[in-house]
C-alpha cells in the first residue's frame, strides 16, 4: 500500500478564502463537496461526460471532476452557492425557478454556472451561442427548452430589459377553436 | 365545493415549491448527506455474466487500511423483488451470478478511497456457465436455467389472451396487413447516480435515506430481508436527481448498506459509479413485435393480433407487468373490437429490463402507429383522418375490459395537424423532407398496487396550525416531476392560502402516510385526490366555526387570499389564521386525512390487473424531419405535440413534462440503446455492455433538441382531482413512431425499428433501388409457444369481464398488481405482510 500524500492550500471559493487539507489526488469536485461542505456542485459520472459538476475557475467553466484541487491555489472559484446576491436570486436562478427549467435540479448547478460564464462574457447572446456553450451539459428532465427560455429571460434581465416570456412559454401554444 | 369556482392557484403558472432550493444548491440529494462517523461502502460486482461462485477470498482485502467489514450473500440470504411473483434477487449474490455487474461482496471502510481499494483486492473464483444473450438463445437453451422458476426453461412468463372472436373479425376485413418491428432496449440515464445512506438508530432500528422513487416498497423489502419489524425501519426518499423508472426497484445496495450500518453501528453511505448505474438498469426492454390487423376500406379495424417477445435480462423486476404492458394499452386509442395478444418474457444474462417512462407501452405503440401509417397508405386515406375517424369512445369499455374516461385524442390530433400545416404540407414536401404523425395514450396510475391489498394507494394528512400554517404529510416522492408542487397547490387552492403558507413533509415512512411511489404516472391523480379530500375536510372544520363566529351561512363562505369571508360581504371575514383559531377553540387540535383507492376495473380475467387506470391521458405528435438520402443522416426540424392533460395544476410544469417526454422519446428514436456484445472466447466470452458510460451511451444534447410546440388540451376529467390527468409519461409515446413515419414521408422507405440509425435509411433506400422491399427492419418473428390461450368475450359480445374457461376453485388465484393472479395462499401471506407493514 503506497503512502497517501496530502496537500494543504488556501482556496478562494465564492469570494471566501479557506485553508483545506485533502489527499493530493482528490479532484476539485471532491474537495468542494467533502472538505468545503459545498454539496451544491453535483456529480453524474466523475469522468467529464455529463457537465453536472461544472464550476467557474477564474470565470471560466471547468469540469470539477477533471480538475485537481491541488492546482487551485490563487485561483478564483465560483459555485452555485455563490450565485445569489445574499438572499436575492441571480436572474438566472429566478428564471430557472419560475419556468421549471430545473426539474429534478441535479444538472442545474452545472448549467447555471456554465450559463453565467457565458452571459458574463457576452450579452446579448444568440440561441445558437447558448446551445453551444451548454452543449457539454446533459439534462434528462427538461428537453432543454425551458432552460433555453430561462437563459434568454435572464440575459434580458441582466441587460436591464423587462422581457417576461410570452404566454406560450407558460401556458403552451394557443389551441385553435375546437373543430369536429 | 371547489368544482364550479374559478381557481386561484391551480391552472396558473407558479414557481415550483422546491424551485428555490434547486437553483441555489440547497436541495439535499442522498449523496449530499453527511453524518458523524460515516463510513463508506463499495460493492464488488461480478465480472462474468453467468457462473457458480466457487469461492470468495477476502484475505488480502481484510488487511487493507481503513477496512471495517464485509458482507457476502450468506449474510443476506432472503430473496426480494419488486413483484410478489418475482422474489428472485439477493442483495449480494448467493452461490451464483447471473450478469456482469451482479453485486457479490460489500466492503465498508473509513473512506471512499479505502473502500475502493479494498473492493479491488477481493478475489472471487467463478465456475462459468453457458451465457444467454437473447430471446432466441433463451428459447434454444432451456438448460442451464438462469432461475428455477418461471414458465419453463429460461422463459420467465408466457401469456396468451384473446378478447372476442378474432378470427371472425379477420374474416370481415377488406385488407389484412402484417408487420414485424423491433424496439431496442435503452436506459433511464438519470444524471444522479443512485446513492443511499443508512443510519442505525438503536439495537435493531435503522434509517435509510435513498434516491428511490418507491420508499414504501423499499421499506417492505428491507423488513423482509433484514428480518426486522417494518416499524423499526425508516425509509426516507430523498429528492431524486432524475428517476424515469430507474429508481423504482429495490436495489441490492440499499439492503447491503442498511445491513452494514446495523453490523458496524455507524452510518454508512454507498454511492454508485456511473458504470454501476448501467448495471442497475431496469429500463426499456428490447421487444420484438409482430402485428396483424384487419381493416375495412374506411380504415375501421375489425381485429388485431399482436405478438411480442421481451428480452428480460437476469431478474424478474417488474417484468411480468412489463410483458402485459406490451399489449394492454393497444385498445384505448382507437375502436378495436376484437384483439388477441400474446407475449413471452425470457431470462438472459444481462441487466434486467423493467419500467422506463411509458413502461412496456412505447414498444407496441411504436408498432401500432407505424402499422397504421402503412394502413393509411394501403387504403388511400390520410393518416390523420384515419385516426380521427376511429377514436375510442369516451366512457366506453374496451375489448380487453378497460374503462375509459374522457378522450381528448381528437383535439390533440386537430391541434398538431393545424399547427404543423399538415393538410397543406403532408405528402407534398420536397424529397428529403417529411412529416409524420402518431398518437399515444397512457395510464393515470396503475389501478392495482404492487402487492395484494385493499388499502388506499395514496393518503395525505393535514395539520392546521394556529399560525395559519398548513402542513401536508404524504409518502409521495419528488423525482423532479413536480409532485411537491401539485400537493401544495391543491391544498392551497382548497384552503385559500398562499403556497408559502403550505409546508410539506414527504416520502418518509416514519412520518408520512403511505403513497405507493412515483411510478405509473399515478401521483397527480391519486395523491391529488387524497390531498383534495383532506383539504376539503379541513375546510369544513374551519368553515363551521367561522360561520358561527360571523353568523354567516357556511355555504356563503369563501376561502381565498389567506382569508375566510362572506361571499356577499367580502369585508366581513377572518384571516385564515384567525379562522383556524376559531376552529381550534371548537374542535381542539386540527388535523384531517384524505385517501384514495382507485375504482375497481370491470375486467375479471386472469391478467386483467395490468392496464386498468382511473382514466387515461392522450397525446398526438407531428414531427418534421429532413433526411439526406445519400448518408441517411437526418435532422428533426420541429415537433408539434398535443397532450390531453384533463386540467393543468401548473401549466408551466406540465409543459416541462411534455417537452421532457418529447426529448426522451427523441433520444430513444434517434440514438439511445442499451446494447450488449459477447467478448471473443479468448477474452472469456463474457457478455458485456457495449457502452457503460455517458459518453458512449448517446443521449441528445442541446444541439440535438429541436424546437417543440406544445398544445395543452384541457378538458377536465371527473375521474381526476380537479379534472387533472397525467403528463409525465404519455407524451413520450407518439414520438418514436412519428419520427419513423416522417422518415417515410421524406424519402419513401420504412425503418421498422428504433433507434433509427442513418445506415438503416441508406440500406432501405438501396433495397428499394434494387426493386426489393423499401424497408429496414427485423425479417422474422420466431415461432413461439405462448401457452394456453384465455378466451375473454368482449363487452360488445355480452361478456361479463371473465374468461370463458372456468378456473377450478381450488387453484383459483387472487389478483396481484401484476395481473398474474398469485395463488390464494401467497395472496393471503401478502395480506398478512401488508397488515404488518402498513400503518
Amino acid at each position: 500500500m503506497q503512502e497517501r500524500h496530502t496537500t494543504t492550500l488556501t482556496l478562494e471559493v465564492n469570494r471566501e478564502k479557506r485553508t483545506v487539507v485533502f489527499p493530493t489526488h482528490h479532484t476539485l469536485l471532491e474537495v468542494l463537496r467533502e472538505e468545503c461542505g459545498l454539496t451544491g456542485t453535483k456529480h453524474g459520472c466523475e469522468l467529464g461526460e455529463c457537465g453536472a459538476c461544472a464550476v467557474l475557475v477564474d470565470g471560466r467553466p471547468v469540469l470539477s471532476c477533471l480538475a485537481l484541487a491541488a492546482e487551485m491555489e490563487g485561483r478564483t472559484i465560483e459555485t452555485v452557492e455563490g450565485l445569489a446576491d445574499g438572499n436575492r436570486l441571480h436572474p438566472l436562478q429566478a428564471a430557472f425557478a419560475d419556468l421549471g427549467a430545473a426539474q429534478c435540479g441535479y444538472c442545474t448547478p452545472g448549467i447555471l454556472m456554465t450559463a453565467k460564464a457565458l452571459l458574463d462574457k457576452k450579452n446579448p447572446v444568440s440561441d445558437a451561442e447558448v446551445r453551444e456553450a451548454l452543449s457539454g451539459n446533459l439534462c434528462r428532465c427538461t428537453g432543454y427548452q425551458k432552460i433555453l427560455e430561462a437563459v434568454a429571460w435572464a440575459a434580458a434581465t441582466l441587460r436591464g430589459e423587462d422581457s417576461r416570456p410570452g404566454d406560450a412559454v407558460f401556458y403552451g401554444a394557443p389551441v385553435a377553436a375546437e373543430g369536429g | 365545493m371547489t368544482a364550479n369556482r374559478d381557481y386561484r392557484v391551480v391552472g396558473r403558472p407558479f414557481r415550483r415549491v422546491d424551485g428555490r432550493a434547486k437553483v441555489t444548491g440547497q436541495t439535499l440529494f442522498a449523496d449530499d448527506l453527511v453524518f458523524p462517523r460515516m463510513a463508506f461502502l463499495r460493492l464488488v460486482r461480478s465480472t462474468v455474466p453467468h457462473a457458480e461462485i466457487r469461492a470468495v477470498d477476502l484475505g488480502e482485502a481484510e488487511r487493507m487500511p481503513g477496512v471495517l467489514g464485509f458482507l457476502t450473500g450468506e449474510d443476506l440470504p432472503i430473496t426480494f423483488g419488486i413483484l410478489p411473483v418475482s422474489q428472485d434477487e439477493h442483495a449480494l449474490a448467493l452461490g451464483k451470478v447471473r450478469m456482469v455487474g451482479d453485486p457479490v461482496v460489500a466492503v465498508a471502510a473509513l473512506t471512499e478511497d479505502e473502500a475502493d481499494a479494498a473492493a479491488l483486492a477481493v478475489r472471487v473464483d467463478y465456475e462459468p456457465l453457458a451465457t444467454i444473450a437473447s430471446v432466441d438463445e433463451a428459447l434454444a437453451t432451456p438448460e442451464p436455467r438462469i432461475h428455477d422458476y418461471g414458465d419453463g426453461g429460461n422463459v420467465h412468463k408466457r401469456i396468451s389472451l384473446e378478447f372476442g372472436r378474432v378470427d371472425e373479425g379477420f374474416a370481415q376485413a377488406d385488407v389484412t396487413l402484417e408487420d414485424t418491428f423491433f424496439y431496442e432496449g435503452n436506459t433511464h440515464l438519470p444524471i444522479e447516480q443512485h446513492a443511499a445512506v443508512a443510519v442505525p438508530t438503536g439495537d435493531d432500528r435503522v434509517t435509510l435515506y435513498s434516491s428511490t422513487q418507491t420508499p414504501h416498497y423499499v421499506h417492505r423489502a428491507l423488513a423482509r430481508v433484514l428480518e426486522l419489524p417494518a416499524s423499526r425501519i425508516r425509509v426516507v426518499a430523498c429528492p431524486n436527481g432524475g428517476g424515469f423508472g430507474g429508481k423504482s426497484d429495490v436495489f441490492g445496495h440499499e439492503i447491503a448498506v442498511a445491513k452494514m450500518a446495523l453490523v458496524l453501528g455507524r452510518p454508512v453511505k454507498v454511492t454508485l459509479t456511473r458504470e454501476e448505474v448501467f448495471y442497475c438498469h431496469r429500463g426499456r426492454h428490447p421487444v420484438l413485435m409482430h402485428v396483424r390487423t384487419g381493416f375495412r376500406k374506411d380504415g375501421s379495424i375489425t381485429a388485431q393480433h399482436l405478438r411480442t417477445t421481451l428480452d428480460g435480462g437476469a431478474y424478474g423486476s417488474y417484468g411480468v407487468a412489463s410483458a402485459f404492458y406490451t399489449g394492454a394499452l393497444q385498445t384505448v386509442t382507437y375502436e378495436l373490437p376484437r384483439y388477441r395478444f400474446e407475449t413471452l418474457r425470457a431470462f438472459t444474462n444481462k441487466p434486467p429490463g423493467g419500467p422506463k417512462r411509458g413502461h412496456g407501452t412505447p414498444q407496441p405503440r411504436f408498432a401500432f402507429e407505424v402499422h397504421l401509417d402503412k394502413a393509411a397508405h394501403a387504403l388511400g386515406l390520410d393518416p390523420a383522418d384515419l385516426r380521427l375517424s376511429q377514436l375510442a369512445a369516451p366512457g366506453s369499455v374496451t375489448a380487453n375490459w378497460l374503462q375509459l374516461g374522457t378522450v381528448g385524442l381528437g383535439r390533440c390530433i386537430e391541434a398538431v395537424v393545424a399547427g404543423s400545416g399538415w393538410r397543406e404540407r403532408y405528402g407534398r414536401l420536397p424529397h428529403g423532407r417529411g412529416l409524420g404523425l402518431a398518437c399515444g395514450s397512457y395510464l393515470c396510475g396503475a389501478g392495482l398496487p404492487i402487492y395484494w391489498n385493499h388499502m388506499p394507494q395514496s393518503a395525505v394528512q393535514l395539520r392546521l396550525d394556529r399560525s395559519g400554517l398548513v402542513t401536508a404529510y404524504c409518502g409521495q416522492t419528488e423525482i423532479g416531476q413536480g409532485s411537491d408542487s401539485v400537493l401544495a397547490a391543491i391544498v392551497a387552492e382548497v384552503l385559500g392560502v398562499d403556497l408559502d403558507d403550505v409546508r410539506l413533509c414527504v416520502a418518509d415512512t416514519d412520518l408520512t402516510p403511505v403513497d405507493l411511489g412515483s411510478y405509473s404516472s399515478r401521483v397527480t391523480l391519486m395523491m391529488g385526490h387524497a390531498a383534495h379530500e383532506a383539504a376539503e375536510r379541513a375546510r369544513e372544520l374551519v368553515a363551521g366555526a367561522v360561520a358561527d363566529q360571523l353568523a354567516v351561512p357556511e355555504t356563503r363562505l369563501v376561502f381565498a387570499e389567506g382569508r375566510v369571508f362572506d361571499a356577499e360581504d367580502p369585508g366581513k371575514g377572518l384571516s385564515f389564521a384567525e379562522a383556524v383559531i376559531a376552529a381550534e377553540v371548537r374542535h381542539g387540535a386540527l388535523a384531517t386525512t384524505g385517501s384514495y383507492t382507485p375504482p375497481r376495473s370491470p375486467g375479471r380475467y386472469k391478467g386483467a390487473g395490468v392496464g386498468p387506470s382511473p382514466t387515461y391521458s392522450y397525446s398526438a405528435a407531428v414531427i418534421e424531419v429532413e433526411v439526406d438520402p445519400a448518408t441517411g443522416i437526418y435532422d428533426v426540424v420541429h415537433v408539434w405535440i398535443g397532450h390531453d392533460v384533463g386540467r393543468s395544476i401548473n401549466p408551466t410544469l406540465v409543459l416541462g413534462q411534455v417537452e421532457g417526454s418529447v426529448y426522451m422519446g427523441l433520444g430513444e428514436a434517434m440514438m439511445e440503446e442499451q446494447a450488449f456484445r459477447r467478448l471473443p472466447r479468448r477474452l472469456s466470452g463474457a457478455l458485456v455492455h457495449k457502452m457503460p458510460s455517458m459518453l458512449e451511451y448517446k443521449s441528445p444534447t442541446f444541439h440535438d433538441m429541436p424546437p417543440v410546440t406544445t398544445y395543452l388540451i384541457e378538458d377536465p376529467d371527473p375521474k381526476g382531482p380537479l379534472g387533472a390527468k397525467e403528463v409525465g409519461q404519455g407524451p413520450l409515446l407518439p414520438i418514436m413512431p412519428a419520427l419513423a413515419n416522417a422518415v417515410f414521408d421524406a424519402v419513401g422507405v420504412r425503418v421498422d425499428q428504433v433507434p433509427i440509425h442513418p445506415h438503416m435509411i441508406v440500406k432501405a433506400l438501396a433495397s428499394k433501388a434494387q426493386g426489393k422491399e423499401a424497408r429496414y427492419g427485423p425479417a422474422r418473428f420466431p415461432d413461439v409457444d405462448f401457452g394456453e390461450t384465455l378466451h375473454v368475450p368482449t363487452p360488445a359480445e355480452g361478456g361479463d369481464g371473465r374468461a370463458r374457461e372456468p378456473v377450478a376453485r381450488e387453484t383459483a388465484g387472487m389478483r396481484s398488481t401484476t395481473g398474474t393472479m398469485t395463488t390464494k395462499e401467497e395472496a393471503l401471506k401478502e395480506k398478512e405482510r401488508a397488515a404488518l407493514t402498513t400503518v
